[in-house]
Protein backbone atom coordinates (compact mmCIF):
# COMPACT_ATOMS: atom_id res chain seq x y z
CA UNK A 1 0.00 0.00 0.00
CA UNK A 2 1.62 3.56 -1.12
CA UNK A 3 -0.19 5.78 1.41
CA UNK A 4 -1.81 4.65 5.21
CA UNK A 5 -5.12 6.42 4.57
CA UNK A 6 -6.09 3.99 2.40
CA UNK A 7 -6.46 1.56 4.58
CA UNK A 8 -9.62 3.05 5.48
CA UNK A 9 -10.76 1.22 2.13
CA UNK A 10 -10.92 -2.21 4.28
CA UNK A 11 -13.72 -1.07 6.37
CA UNK A 12 -15.89 -0.33 3.43
CA UNK A 13 -15.22 -3.56 1.93
CA UNK A 14 -16.11 -5.68 4.74
CA UNK A 15 -19.07 -3.82 5.41
CA UNK A 16 -20.01 -4.07 1.60
CA UNK A 17 -19.29 -7.81 1.15
CA UNK A 18 -21.44 -8.28 4.54
CA UNK A 19 -24.68 -6.48 3.22
CA UNK A 20 -24.45 -8.04 -0.18
CA UNK A 21 -24.73 -11.53 1.78
CA UNK A 22 -28.02 -9.92 2.93
CA UNK A 23 -29.12 -8.73 -0.05
CA UNK A 24 -28.54 -12.40 -1.29
CA UNK A 25 -30.25 -14.07 1.32
CA UNK A 26 -33.51 -11.65 1.35
CA UNK A 27 -32.91 -12.44 -2.44
CA UNK A 28 -33.74 -16.09 -1.94
CA UNK A 29 -36.73 -15.70 0.12
CA UNK A 30 -38.19 -13.74 -2.32
CA UNK A 31 -37.59 -16.20 -4.92
CA UNK A 32 -39.27 -19.06 -2.79
CA UNK A 33 -42.04 -16.62 -2.59
CA UNK A 34 -42.53 -16.69 -6.18
CA UNK A 35 -43.36 -20.67 -6.02
CA UNK A 36 -44.35 -20.82 -2.10
CA UNK A 37 -46.82 -17.75 -1.91
CA UNK A 38 -47.10 -18.17 1.57
CA UNK A 39 -43.93 -18.39 2.68
CA UNK A 40 -42.61 -16.61 6.14
CA UNK A 41 -46.19 -14.31 5.16
CA UNK A 42 -46.99 -12.45 7.06
CA UNK A 43 -43.89 -12.35 9.27
CA UNK A 44 -41.88 -10.76 5.67
CA UNK A 45 -44.67 -9.98 3.23
CA UNK A 46 -43.15 -9.96 -0.15
CA UNK A 47 -43.09 -6.05 -0.30
CA UNK A 48 -40.56 -5.88 2.40
CA UNK A 49 -38.06 -8.13 1.83
CA UNK A 50 -37.78 -6.91 -1.72
CA UNK A 51 -37.26 -3.63 0.16
CA UNK A 52 -34.81 -5.15 1.42
CA UNK A 53 -33.17 -6.90 -0.87
CA UNK A 54 -33.23 -3.62 -3.55
CA UNK A 55 -32.21 -1.36 -0.49
CA UNK A 56 -29.20 -3.81 0.21
CA UNK A 57 -27.92 -3.99 -3.03
CA UNK A 58 -28.18 0.10 -3.41
CA UNK A 59 -26.39 0.35 0.13
CA UNK A 60 -23.37 -2.33 -0.47
CA UNK A 61 -23.05 -1.36 -4.19
CA UNK A 62 -22.42 2.48 -2.30
CA UNK A 63 -19.89 1.31 0.43
CA UNK A 64 -18.15 -0.30 -2.54
CA UNK A 65 -17.82 2.41 -4.84
CA UNK A 66 -16.65 4.70 -1.33
CA UNK A 67 -14.35 1.58 -0.66
CA UNK A 68 -13.04 2.15 -4.07
CA UNK A 69 -12.95 5.71 -4.20
CA UNK A 70 -11.05 6.14 -0.70
CA UNK A 71 -8.52 3.65 -2.05
CA UNK A 72 -7.99 4.68 -5.96
CA UNK A 73 -8.18 8.76 -4.53
CA UNK A 74 -4.99 8.92 -2.91
CA UNK A 75 -3.19 6.34 -5.02
CA UNK A 76 -3.72 8.46 -8.19
CA UNK A 77 -3.33 11.88 -6.43
CA UNK A 78 -0.16 10.57 -4.73
CA UNK A 79 -0.82 12.07 -1.33
CA UNK A 80 -2.52 10.90 1.83
CA UNK A 81 -6.46 11.32 2.14
CA UNK A 82 -7.43 14.97 2.62
CA UNK A 83 -9.07 13.37 6.19
CA UNK A 84 -8.82 9.15 7.51
CA UNK A 85 -10.81 10.41 10.40
CA UNK A 86 -13.88 11.53 8.56
CA UNK A 87 -13.99 8.42 6.28
CA UNK A 88 -13.92 6.32 9.61
CA UNK A 89 -16.75 8.58 10.95
CA UNK A 90 -18.34 8.51 8.06
CA UNK A 91 -18.21 5.09 7.64
CA UNK A 92 -20.17 4.01 11.16
CA UNK A 93 -22.29 6.28 10.62
CA UNK A 94 -23.81 5.10 6.72
CA UNK A 95 -23.17 2.02 8.94
CA UNK A 96 -25.66 2.77 11.31
CA UNK A 97 -28.26 4.64 9.23
CA UNK A 98 -28.85 1.71 6.90
CA UNK A 99 -28.95 -0.90 9.65
CA UNK A 100 -31.52 1.24 11.34
CA UNK A 101 -33.58 1.63 8.17
CA UNK A 102 -33.42 -2.49 7.18
CA UNK A 103 -34.68 -3.07 10.92
CA UNK A 104 -37.14 -0.07 10.52
CA UNK A 105 -38.38 -1.93 7.25
CA UNK A 106 -38.47 -5.36 8.66
CA UNK A 107 -40.05 -4.57 12.64
CA UNK A 108 -42.71 -2.31 11.82
CA UNK A 109 -44.79 -2.02 9.55
CA UNK A 110 -44.16 0.47 6.50
CA UNK A 111 -47.12 2.78 7.24
CA UNK A 112 -46.24 2.77 10.56
CA UNK A 113 -42.37 3.15 9.96
CA UNK A 114 -43.50 6.52 7.33
CA UNK A 115 -45.56 8.20 10.17
CA UNK A 116 -42.84 7.79 13.17
CA UNK A 117 -39.91 9.34 10.42
CA UNK A 118 -41.73 12.25 9.63
CA UNK A 119 -43.14 11.13 6.14
CA UNK A 120 -45.44 13.78 6.78
CA UNK A 121 -43.73 16.88 6.63
CA UNK A 122 -42.23 16.18 3.13
CA UNK A 123 -43.92 12.77 1.43
CA UNK A 124 -40.53 10.64 -0.70
CA UNK A 125 -41.70 7.09 0.57
CA UNK A 126 -43.09 4.10 -1.11
CA UNK A 127 -41.39 5.09 -4.48
CA UNK A 128 -39.45 1.83 -5.82
CA UNK A 129 -35.67 2.11 -4.60
CA UNK A 130 -36.53 4.92 -3.18
CA UNK A 131 -38.46 3.85 -0.17
CA UNK A 132 -35.48 5.15 2.82
CA UNK A 133 -37.62 7.16 5.38
CA UNK A 134 -37.00 10.48 5.49
CA UNK A 135 -34.23 10.97 8.16
CA UNK A 136 -32.22 7.89 5.87
CA UNK A 137 -32.37 9.70 2.67
CA UNK A 138 -31.52 13.09 4.54
CA UNK A 139 -28.67 11.08 5.66
CA UNK A 140 -27.63 9.56 2.51
CA UNK A 141 -27.36 13.53 0.99
CA UNK A 142 -24.94 14.48 4.33
CA UNK A 143 -23.05 11.60 3.87
CA UNK A 144 -22.33 11.76 0.55
CA UNK A 145 -21.90 15.70 0.50
CA UNK A 146 -18.65 15.22 3.45
CA UNK A 147 -17.44 11.91 1.54
CA UNK A 148 -16.89 14.16 -1.35
CA UNK A 149 -15.58 17.03 0.02
CA UNK A 150 -13.29 14.44 1.94
CA UNK A 151 -12.10 12.86 -1.76
CA UNK A 152 -12.70 16.39 -3.68
CA UNK A 153 -9.87 18.09 -1.24
CA UNK A 154 -7.49 15.01 -1.68
CA UNK A 155 -7.60 15.14 -5.25
CA UNK A 156 -7.23 19.31 -4.87
CA UNK A 157 -4.27 19.03 -2.94
CA UNK A 158 -2.55 16.22 -4.56
CA UNK A 159 -2.34 15.21 -8.95
CA UNK A 160 -4.96 15.37 -11.18
CA UNK A 161 -5.40 12.26 -13.14
CA UNK A 162 -7.92 11.54 -15.64
CA UNK A 163 -9.33 8.50 -14.19
CA UNK A 164 -9.31 10.32 -10.59
CA UNK A 165 -10.96 13.59 -12.52
CA UNK A 166 -13.83 10.85 -14.08
CA UNK A 167 -14.79 9.05 -10.84
CA UNK A 168 -15.12 12.66 -9.33
CA UNK A 169 -17.27 13.31 -12.19
CA UNK A 170 -19.44 10.14 -11.37
CA UNK A 171 -19.63 10.15 -7.89
CA UNK A 172 -20.65 14.05 -7.88
CA UNK A 173 -23.33 13.39 -10.42
CA UNK A 174 -24.47 10.68 -8.02
CA UNK A 175 -25.12 13.02 -5.48
CA UNK A 176 -26.49 15.53 -7.32
CA UNK A 177 -29.27 13.57 -9.20
CA UNK A 178 -30.32 11.42 -5.76
CA UNK A 179 -31.91 15.03 -4.61
CA UNK A 180 -34.73 14.74 -7.23
CA UNK A 181 -35.76 11.71 -4.45
CA UNK A 182 -37.51 14.81 -2.47
CA UNK A 183 -39.11 15.58 -5.56
CA UNK A 184 -42.65 13.92 -5.64
CA UNK A 185 -45.48 15.76 -6.96
CA UNK A 186 -49.17 14.21 -6.72
CA UNK A 187 -49.35 13.74 -10.38
CA UNK A 188 -48.14 10.42 -11.09
CA UNK A 189 -47.04 11.42 -14.66
CA UNK A 190 -44.36 14.01 -13.04
CA UNK A 191 -43.33 11.78 -10.50
CA UNK A 192 -42.33 9.06 -12.49
CA UNK A 193 -40.61 11.12 -15.05
CA UNK A 194 -38.46 12.88 -12.40
CA UNK A 195 -38.07 9.33 -10.48
CA UNK A 196 -36.08 8.48 -13.47
CA UNK A 197 -33.48 11.08 -12.91
CA UNK A 198 -32.61 9.45 -9.56
CA UNK A 199 -32.48 5.97 -10.91
CA UNK A 200 -31.73 5.71 -14.86
CA UNK A 201 -29.42 8.99 -15.00
CA UNK A 202 -27.60 6.49 -11.89
CA UNK A 203 -27.29 3.27 -13.48
CA UNK A 204 -26.92 4.33 -17.03
CA UNK A 205 -25.30 7.54 -16.33
CA UNK A 206 -23.23 8.60 -13.51
CA UNK A 207 -22.59 4.77 -12.00
CA UNK A 208 -20.77 3.66 -15.45
CA UNK A 209 -18.56 7.00 -14.26
CA UNK A 210 -17.68 5.74 -11.59
CA UNK A 211 -17.15 1.72 -13.13
CA UNK A 212 -14.97 2.70 -15.68
CA UNK A 213 -12.41 4.68 -13.82
CA UNK A 214 -12.67 1.59 -10.95
CA UNK A 215 -11.92 -0.55 -13.92
CA UNK A 216 -9.22 1.54 -15.78
CA UNK A 217 -7.76 1.77 -12.12
CA UNK A 218 -7.07 -1.92 -11.36
CA UNK A 219 -6.16 -2.44 -15.34
CA UNK A 220 -3.34 -0.24 -14.70
CA UNK A 221 -2.27 -1.88 -11.85
CA UNK A 222 -2.79 -5.54 -12.78
CA UNK A 223 -1.34 -5.25 -16.83
CA UNK A 224 1.07 -2.11 -16.40
CA UNK A 225 -0.20 -1.04 -19.42
CA UNK A 226 0.91 2.81 -20.18
CA UNK A 227 -1.90 5.38 -18.41
CA UNK A 228 -2.20 7.40 -21.91
CA UNK A 229 -3.76 4.31 -23.57
CA UNK A 230 -5.91 3.28 -20.82
CA UNK A 231 -6.90 6.81 -19.69
CA UNK A 232 -7.83 7.71 -23.50
CA UNK A 233 -9.84 4.66 -23.65
CA UNK A 234 -11.87 5.96 -20.23
CA UNK A 235 -12.52 8.66 -22.20
CA UNK A 236 -13.86 7.41 -24.99
CA UNK A 237 -16.07 4.35 -22.90
CA UNK A 238 -17.32 7.48 -20.47
CA UNK A 239 -18.39 9.40 -23.71
CA UNK A 240 -20.54 6.69 -25.79
CA UNK A 241 -21.70 6.29 -22.28
CA UNK A 242 -23.71 9.40 -21.84
CA UNK A 243 -23.81 10.14 -25.01
CA UNK A 244 -26.12 7.24 -25.87
CA UNK A 245 -27.30 7.17 -22.02
CA UNK A 246 -28.80 10.51 -21.07
CA UNK A 247 -30.83 10.75 -23.97
CA UNK A 248 -31.82 6.87 -23.92
CA UNK A 249 -33.76 7.78 -20.22
CA UNK A 250 -36.58 8.55 -22.97
CA UNK A 251 -36.61 4.12 -23.11
CA UNK A 252 -38.61 4.76 -19.67
CA UNK A 253 -41.09 7.50 -20.96
CA UNK A 254 -42.65 4.86 -23.31
CA UNK A 255 -46.10 4.14 -21.30
CA UNK A 256 -46.10 6.77 -18.61
CA UNK A 257 -47.82 9.35 -20.08
CA UNK A 258 -45.11 11.13 -21.33
CA UNK A 259 -45.33 12.71 -25.02
CA UNK A 260 -45.13 9.53 -27.88
CA UNK A 261 -41.89 11.18 -29.71
CA UNK A 262 -39.99 9.60 -26.85
CA UNK A 263 -40.43 6.17 -28.52
CA UNK A 264 -38.39 7.50 -30.95
CA UNK A 265 -35.75 9.02 -28.98
CA UNK A 266 -35.47 6.31 -26.37
CA UNK A 267 -35.46 3.31 -28.75
CA UNK A 268 -32.72 5.15 -31.06
CA UNK A 269 -30.80 6.21 -28.08
CA UNK A 270 -30.97 3.35 -26.10
CA UNK A 271 -30.16 0.98 -29.03
CA UNK A 272 -26.77 2.55 -28.47
CA UNK A 273 -26.51 2.07 -25.04
CA UNK A 274 -24.50 -1.69 -25.86
CA UNK A 275 -22.00 0.04 -27.69
CA UNK A 276 -20.51 1.32 -24.14
CA UNK A 277 -20.25 -1.98 -22.66
CA UNK A 278 -18.87 -3.48 -25.74
CA UNK A 279 -16.06 -1.20 -25.80
CA UNK A 280 -15.57 -1.75 -22.07
CA UNK A 281 -15.10 -5.84 -22.96
CA UNK A 282 -12.61 -5.15 -25.84
CA UNK A 283 -10.92 -2.86 -23.60
CA UNK A 284 -10.31 -5.14 -20.94
CA UNK A 285 -9.30 -7.76 -23.03
CA UNK A 286 -6.69 -5.62 -24.90
CA UNK A 287 -5.49 -4.33 -22.11
CA UNK A 288 -4.47 -8.00 -20.63
CA UNK A 289 -3.53 -9.02 -24.09
CA UNK A 290 -1.20 -6.43 -24.27
CA UNK A 291 -0.22 -6.80 -20.57
CA UNK A 292 3.81 -5.67 -19.67
CA UNK A 293 3.67 -7.58 -16.60
CA UNK A 294 2.71 -10.70 -15.02
CA UNK A 295 0.73 -9.53 -11.42
CA UNK A 296 0.66 -12.11 -9.19
CA UNK A 297 -3.32 -11.59 -8.56
CA UNK A 298 -4.88 -13.19 -11.44
CA UNK A 299 -7.86 -13.36 -9.38
CA UNK A 300 -8.64 -9.80 -9.84
CA UNK A 301 -7.24 -10.06 -13.59
CA UNK A 302 -10.63 -12.76 -14.00
CA UNK A 303 -12.64 -9.87 -12.03
CA UNK A 304 -11.84 -7.44 -14.13
CA UNK A 305 -12.33 -9.43 -17.28
CA UNK A 306 -16.12 -10.65 -16.35
CA UNK A 307 -16.85 -7.14 -15.61
CA UNK A 308 -16.42 -6.57 -18.68
CA UNK A 309 -18.52 -9.29 -20.56
CA UNK A 310 -20.91 -9.77 -17.62
CA UNK A 311 -21.40 -5.87 -18.21
CA UNK A 312 -21.64 -5.66 -22.04
CA UNK A 313 -24.13 -9.51 -21.34
CA UNK A 314 -26.77 -8.15 -18.85
CA UNK A 315 -26.80 -4.35 -19.31
CA UNK A 316 -26.31 -3.67 -23.24
CA UNK A 317 -27.36 -7.52 -24.71
CA UNK A 318 -30.55 -8.30 -21.86
CA UNK A 319 -31.21 -4.29 -22.39
CA UNK A 320 -31.51 -4.38 -25.85
CA UNK A 321 -33.61 -7.31 -26.20
CA UNK A 322 -36.41 -5.27 -24.63
CA UNK A 323 -36.08 -1.44 -24.87
CA UNK A 324 -36.94 -1.07 -28.66
CA UNK A 325 -40.42 0.30 -28.19
CA UNK A 326 -42.59 -2.14 -30.42
CA UNK A 327 -41.00 -5.31 -27.93
CA UNK A 328 -41.06 -2.94 -24.78
CA UNK A 329 -45.02 -2.63 -25.22
CA UNK A 330 -45.31 -6.37 -24.87
CA UNK A 331 -42.06 -6.88 -22.39
CA UNK A 332 -42.41 -3.92 -20.06
CA UNK A 333 -42.71 -4.55 -16.25
CA UNK A 334 -42.62 -7.90 -17.09
CA UNK A 335 -40.27 -11.11 -16.03
CA UNK A 336 -38.52 -10.01 -18.89
CA UNK A 337 -37.08 -6.67 -16.46
CA UNK A 338 -36.11 -8.61 -13.55
CA UNK A 339 -33.80 -10.93 -15.76
CA UNK A 340 -32.13 -7.55 -17.30
CA UNK A 341 -32.16 -5.95 -13.90
CA UNK A 342 -30.09 -8.78 -12.48
CA UNK A 343 -27.95 -9.68 -14.62
CA UNK A 344 -27.08 -5.67 -15.17
CA UNK A 345 -26.36 -5.07 -11.59
CA UNK A 346 -24.53 -8.13 -11.13
CA UNK A 347 -22.53 -8.23 -14.31
CA UNK A 348 -21.51 -4.25 -13.98
CA UNK A 349 -21.52 -3.19 -10.79
CA UNK A 350 -21.32 -5.66 -8.08
CA UNK A 351 -18.91 -7.35 -10.63
CA UNK A 352 -16.33 -4.20 -10.35
CA UNK A 353 -16.73 -3.46 -6.87
CA UNK A 354 -15.70 -7.52 -6.44
CA UNK A 355 -12.45 -6.48 -9.05
CA UNK A 356 -11.78 -3.23 -6.98
CA UNK A 357 -11.76 -5.48 -3.32
CA UNK A 358 -10.06 -8.29 -5.48
CA UNK A 359 -7.38 -5.89 -6.33
CA UNK A 360 -6.89 -3.56 -3.23
CA UNK A 361 -7.67 -6.39 -0.25
CA UNK A 362 -4.78 -8.25 -0.43
CA UNK A 363 -2.86 -5.12 -0.89
CA UNK A 364 -4.46 -3.54 2.47
CA UNK A 365 -3.78 -6.81 3.97
CA UNK A 366 0.27 -6.67 3.37
CA UNK A 367 0.82 -8.74 0.27
CA UNK A 368 0.60 -7.99 -3.67
CA UNK A 369 -1.80 -11.00 -3.80
CA UNK A 370 -3.31 -14.07 -1.93
CA UNK A 371 -1.85 -17.48 -1.91
CA UNK A 372 -2.49 -19.53 -4.83
CA UNK A 373 -4.85 -21.83 -2.43
CA UNK A 374 -6.95 -18.42 -1.63
CA UNK A 375 -7.32 -17.24 -5.55
CA UNK A 376 -8.65 -20.67 -6.53
CA UNK A 377 -11.04 -20.32 -4.32
CA UNK A 378 -11.97 -16.89 -4.98
CA UNK A 379 -12.42 -17.65 -8.69
CA UNK A 380 -14.32 -21.07 -8.11
CA UNK A 381 -16.24 -18.29 -6.18
CA UNK A 382 -16.34 -15.73 -9.71
CA UNK A 383 -17.27 -18.85 -11.53
CA UNK A 384 -20.45 -20.24 -9.02
CA UNK A 385 -21.66 -16.77 -9.33
CA UNK A 386 -21.27 -15.59 -12.52
CA UNK A 387 -22.63 -18.81 -14.12
CA UNK A 388 -25.18 -18.53 -11.57
CA UNK A 389 -26.38 -15.66 -12.58
CA UNK A 390 -26.30 -16.68 -16.14
CA UNK A 391 -28.92 -19.23 -15.39
CA UNK A 392 -30.64 -17.10 -13.05
CA UNK A 393 -31.18 -14.35 -16.08
CA UNK A 394 -31.92 -17.29 -18.74
CA UNK A 395 -34.58 -18.66 -16.33
CA UNK A 396 -36.26 -15.50 -15.94
CA UNK A 397 -36.15 -14.40 -19.89
CA UNK A 398 -37.83 -18.18 -20.24
CA UNK A 399 -40.45 -16.97 -17.76
CA UNK A 400 -40.90 -13.49 -19.04
CA UNK A 401 -41.24 -14.74 -22.68
CA UNK A 402 -44.15 -17.17 -21.85
CA UNK A 403 -45.35 -14.82 -19.39
CA UNK A 404 -45.87 -12.14 -22.19
CA UNK A 405 -47.52 -14.69 -24.54
CA UNK A 406 -50.28 -15.70 -22.23
CA UNK A 407 -50.72 -12.45 -20.94
CA UNK A 408 -50.16 -9.84 -23.39
CA UNK A 409 -49.81 -11.87 -26.83
CA UNK A 410 -52.39 -14.31 -26.79
CA UNK A 411 -55.43 -13.55 -28.64
CA UNK A 412 -57.16 -15.43 -25.71
CA UNK A 413 -55.35 -13.28 -22.65
CA UNK A 414 -55.09 -14.84 -19.71
CA UNK A 415 -54.84 -12.98 -16.12
CA UNK A 416 -51.83 -12.50 -14.14
CA UNK A 417 -52.27 -15.29 -11.67
CA UNK A 418 -53.18 -17.72 -14.04
CA UNK A 419 -50.12 -17.03 -16.11
CA UNK A 420 -47.76 -16.75 -13.12
CA UNK A 421 -49.33 -20.66 -12.58
CA UNK A 422 -48.36 -21.59 -15.65
CA UNK A 423 -45.32 -20.41 -15.71
CA UNK A 424 -43.75 -21.34 -11.81
CA UNK A 425 -41.28 -24.44 -12.91
CA UNK A 426 -38.99 -21.83 -14.42
CA UNK A 427 -39.33 -19.69 -10.85
CA UNK A 428 -38.11 -23.48 -9.36
CA UNK A 429 -35.16 -23.48 -11.67
CA UNK A 430 -34.20 -19.79 -10.69
CA UNK A 431 -34.16 -20.55 -7.06
CA UNK A 432 -32.26 -23.57 -7.53
CA UNK A 433 -29.53 -21.38 -9.42
CA UNK A 434 -29.76 -19.02 -6.55
CA UNK A 435 -28.68 -21.23 -4.07
CA UNK A 436 -25.65 -22.00 -6.35
CA UNK A 437 -25.25 -18.70 -6.49
CA UNK A 438 -25.41 -18.96 -2.18
CA UNK A 439 -22.46 -21.58 -2.62
CA UNK A 440 -20.51 -19.23 -4.39
CA UNK A 441 -20.63 -16.10 -2.17
CA UNK A 442 -19.86 -18.54 0.86
CA UNK A 443 -16.57 -19.55 -1.13
CA UNK A 444 -15.83 -16.15 -1.67
CA UNK A 445 -15.98 -15.03 1.92
CA UNK A 446 -14.21 -18.42 2.69
CA UNK A 447 -11.35 -17.03 -0.04
CA UNK A 448 -10.04 -14.13 2.64
CA UNK A 449 -9.59 -17.16 5.40
CA UNK A 450 -7.30 -19.07 3.17
CA UNK A 451 -3.40 -18.97 3.90
CA UNK A 452 -0.67 -20.15 2.24
CA UNK A 453 2.27 -18.97 -0.16
CA UNK A 454 0.98 -15.51 0.16
CA UNK A 455 2.78 -13.30 -2.75
CA UNK A 456 5.36 -10.67 -0.79
CA UNK A 457 4.17 -6.65 -1.61
CA UNK A 458 5.72 -4.85 -4.26
CA UNK A 459 8.16 -1.95 -4.14
CA UNK B 1 -6.89 4.20 -31.08
CA UNK B 2 -4.11 5.27 -33.84
CA UNK B 3 -1.50 8.00 -32.69
CA UNK B 4 -3.42 10.73 -34.09
CA UNK B 5 -6.30 10.55 -31.70
CA UNK B 6 -4.89 11.71 -28.31
CA UNK B 7 -5.99 11.57 -24.90
CA UNK B 8 -6.85 15.13 -24.85
CA UNK B 9 -9.06 15.15 -28.38
CA UNK B 10 -11.42 11.93 -26.12
CA UNK B 11 -11.16 14.26 -23.18
CA UNK B 12 -12.56 17.22 -25.14
CA UNK B 13 -15.19 15.10 -27.27
CA UNK B 14 -16.13 13.56 -23.44
CA UNK B 15 -17.19 17.21 -22.08
CA UNK B 16 -18.57 18.84 -25.09
CA UNK B 17 -20.53 15.25 -26.08
CA UNK B 18 -22.20 15.17 -22.60
CA UNK B 19 -23.36 18.93 -21.96
CA UNK B 20 -24.68 19.11 -25.74
CA UNK B 21 -26.41 15.63 -24.93
CA UNK B 22 -27.43 16.49 -21.46
CA UNK B 23 -28.85 20.04 -23.06
CA UNK B 24 -30.66 18.40 -25.75
CA UNK B 25 -32.19 16.00 -22.56
CA UNK B 26 -33.51 19.48 -20.67
CA UNK B 27 -34.87 20.75 -24.23
CA UNK B 28 -37.15 17.72 -24.46
CA UNK B 29 -37.82 17.06 -20.90
CA UNK B 30 -39.02 21.05 -21.10
CA UNK B 31 -41.11 20.18 -23.84
CA UNK B 32 -42.48 16.95 -22.11
CA UNK B 33 -43.68 19.21 -19.16
CA UNK B 34 -45.69 21.57 -21.79
CA UNK B 35 -47.23 18.91 -23.51
CA UNK B 36 -47.93 16.70 -20.35
CA UNK B 37 -51.36 18.81 -19.20
CA UNK B 38 -53.28 17.03 -22.26
CA UNK B 39 -52.06 13.97 -21.16
CA UNK B 40 -51.53 13.45 -17.12
CA UNK B 41 -55.13 13.87 -16.47
CA UNK B 42 -54.41 16.43 -13.88
CA UNK B 43 -57.72 17.63 -14.55
CA UNK B 44 -59.06 15.07 -12.10
CA UNK B 45 -56.26 15.44 -10.18
CA UNK B 46 -58.33 15.91 -6.51
CA UNK B 47 -57.53 15.97 -2.87
CA UNK B 48 -59.40 12.30 -2.47
CA UNK B 49 -56.75 11.25 -5.31
CA UNK B 50 -54.04 13.06 -3.61
CA UNK B 51 -54.83 11.09 -0.51
CA UNK B 52 -54.90 8.42 -2.39
CA UNK B 53 -51.71 8.20 -3.66
CA UNK B 54 -50.22 8.46 0.01
CA UNK B 55 -51.98 5.70 0.85
CA UNK B 56 -50.66 3.92 -1.99
CA UNK B 57 -47.36 4.98 -1.18
CA UNK B 58 -46.97 4.65 2.70
CA UNK B 59 -48.56 1.29 2.47
CA UNK B 60 -46.07 0.37 -0.01
CA UNK B 61 -47.95 -1.19 -3.07
CA UNK B 62 -44.91 -0.89 -5.23
CA UNK B 63 -43.26 -3.67 -3.62
CA UNK B 64 -45.42 -6.26 -5.14
CA UNK B 65 -47.21 -4.47 -7.66
CA UNK B 66 -46.65 -2.54 -11.24
CA UNK B 67 -48.50 0.77 -11.58
CA UNK B 68 -47.71 1.31 -15.18
CA UNK B 69 -45.48 -1.06 -15.70
CA UNK B 70 -42.90 0.15 -12.91
CA UNK B 71 -42.74 -1.37 -9.64
CA UNK B 72 -42.60 -5.30 -8.79
CA UNK B 73 -43.38 -7.96 -10.64
CA UNK B 74 -44.96 -10.20 -8.09
CA UNK B 75 -48.59 -9.21 -8.44
CA UNK B 76 -50.48 -7.49 -10.85
CA UNK B 77 -50.77 -4.54 -13.22
CA UNK B 78 -52.68 -2.12 -10.90
CA UNK B 79 -52.28 0.99 -13.30
CA UNK B 80 -55.76 -0.11 -15.48
CA UNK B 81 -57.34 -2.46 -12.46
CA UNK B 82 -59.95 0.11 -11.97
CA UNK B 83 -60.84 -0.68 -15.87
CA UNK B 84 -60.42 -4.36 -15.06
CA UNK B 85 -62.36 -4.78 -11.77
CA UNK B 86 -64.10 -1.41 -10.69
CA UNK B 87 -64.20 0.14 -7.63
CA UNK B 88 -66.53 -1.93 -5.70
CA UNK B 89 -64.39 -4.79 -6.43
CA UNK B 90 -61.37 -3.32 -5.90
CA UNK B 91 -62.55 -2.67 -1.85
CA UNK B 92 -63.59 -6.05 -1.21
CA UNK B 93 -60.53 -7.20 -2.23
CA UNK B 94 -58.08 -5.19 -0.35
CA UNK B 95 -60.81 -5.78 2.86
CA UNK B 96 -60.78 -9.43 2.37
CA UNK B 97 -57.33 -9.77 2.67
CA UNK B 98 -54.98 -12.28 2.99
CA UNK B 99 -56.62 -15.06 1.60
CA UNK B 100 -54.65 -17.65 3.55
CA UNK B 101 -55.35 -20.27 0.96
CA UNK B 102 -51.89 -22.42 1.73
CA UNK B 103 -48.93 -21.92 -0.43
CA UNK B 104 -50.55 -19.00 -2.68
CA UNK B 105 -48.87 -15.57 -2.86
CA UNK B 106 -50.77 -13.57 -0.16
CA UNK B 107 -51.36 -10.35 0.49
CA UNK B 108 -51.49 -8.32 4.00
CA UNK B 109 -54.11 -6.64 5.17
CA UNK B 110 -53.85 -2.82 6.33
CA UNK B 111 -56.67 -1.99 7.94
CA UNK B 112 -57.73 0.60 5.97
CA UNK B 113 -61.06 2.85 6.74
CA UNK B 114 -63.70 3.39 4.20
CA UNK B 115 -62.21 6.94 3.34
CA UNK B 116 -59.22 5.75 2.38
CA UNK B 117 -60.50 2.80 0.49
CA UNK B 118 -62.16 5.78 -1.59
CA UNK B 119 -59.85 7.58 -1.55
CA UNK B 120 -57.20 5.02 -2.93
CA UNK B 121 -60.16 4.08 -5.46
CA UNK B 122 -59.95 7.42 -6.55
CA UNK B 123 -56.27 7.10 -7.29
CA UNK B 124 -56.63 4.35 -9.02
CA UNK B 125 -59.16 5.56 -11.34
CA UNK B 126 -57.23 8.88 -12.17
CA UNK B 127 -54.44 6.63 -12.97
CA UNK B 128 -56.18 4.38 -15.22
CA UNK B 129 -57.30 7.75 -17.30
CA UNK B 130 -53.80 8.68 -17.98
CA UNK B 131 -52.81 8.59 -21.79
CA UNK B 132 -50.13 5.84 -21.79
CA UNK B 133 -49.86 5.33 -25.34
CA UNK B 134 -52.42 2.61 -25.26
CA UNK B 135 -50.63 0.70 -23.06
CA UNK B 136 -50.96 -2.21 -21.27
CA UNK B 137 -51.82 -4.24 -24.88
CA UNK B 138 -55.47 -5.56 -22.72
CA UNK B 139 -57.16 -5.41 -20.09
CA UNK B 140 -55.46 -8.25 -18.00
CA UNK B 141 -52.35 -5.60 -17.58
Amino acid sequence: MQYKSQAVAKLYFIAAIALFAGQVLFGLIMGLQYVVGDFLFPAIPFNVARMVHTNLLIVWLLFGFMGGAYYLIPEESETELYSPKLAVALFWIFLVAGALTIVGYLAVPYATLAKITGNDLLETMGREFLEQPLPTKLGIVVVALAFLFNITMTVLKGKKTSISTVLLLGLWGLAVFFLFSFYNPANLVKDKFYWWWVVHLWVEGVWELILGSLLAFVLIKVTGVDREVIEKWLYVIVTLTLVTGIIGTGHHYYWIGTPEYWQWWGSVFSALEPIPFFAMTVFAFNMVNRRRREHPNNAATLWALGTGVMAFLGAGVWGFLHTLAPVNYYTHGTQITAAHGHMAFYGAYAMVVLTMISYAMPVMRGRAANSNRAQVIEMWSFWLMTIAMVFITLFLTAAGILQVWLQRFSSTPISFMQAQDQISLFYWLREGTGVVFLIGLILYIVSFFVGGDEKPAQA
Amino acid sequence: MSGTFTKSMARNIFYGGTVFFFLLFLALSFDTNSALPARDNRANLTPAVEAGKKIWETRNCIGCHTLLGEGAYFAPELGNVYTRRGGDFIKAWIKSQPTGAPGRRQMPQFNLTDKELDDLVAFLKYASEINSAKWPPNVEG
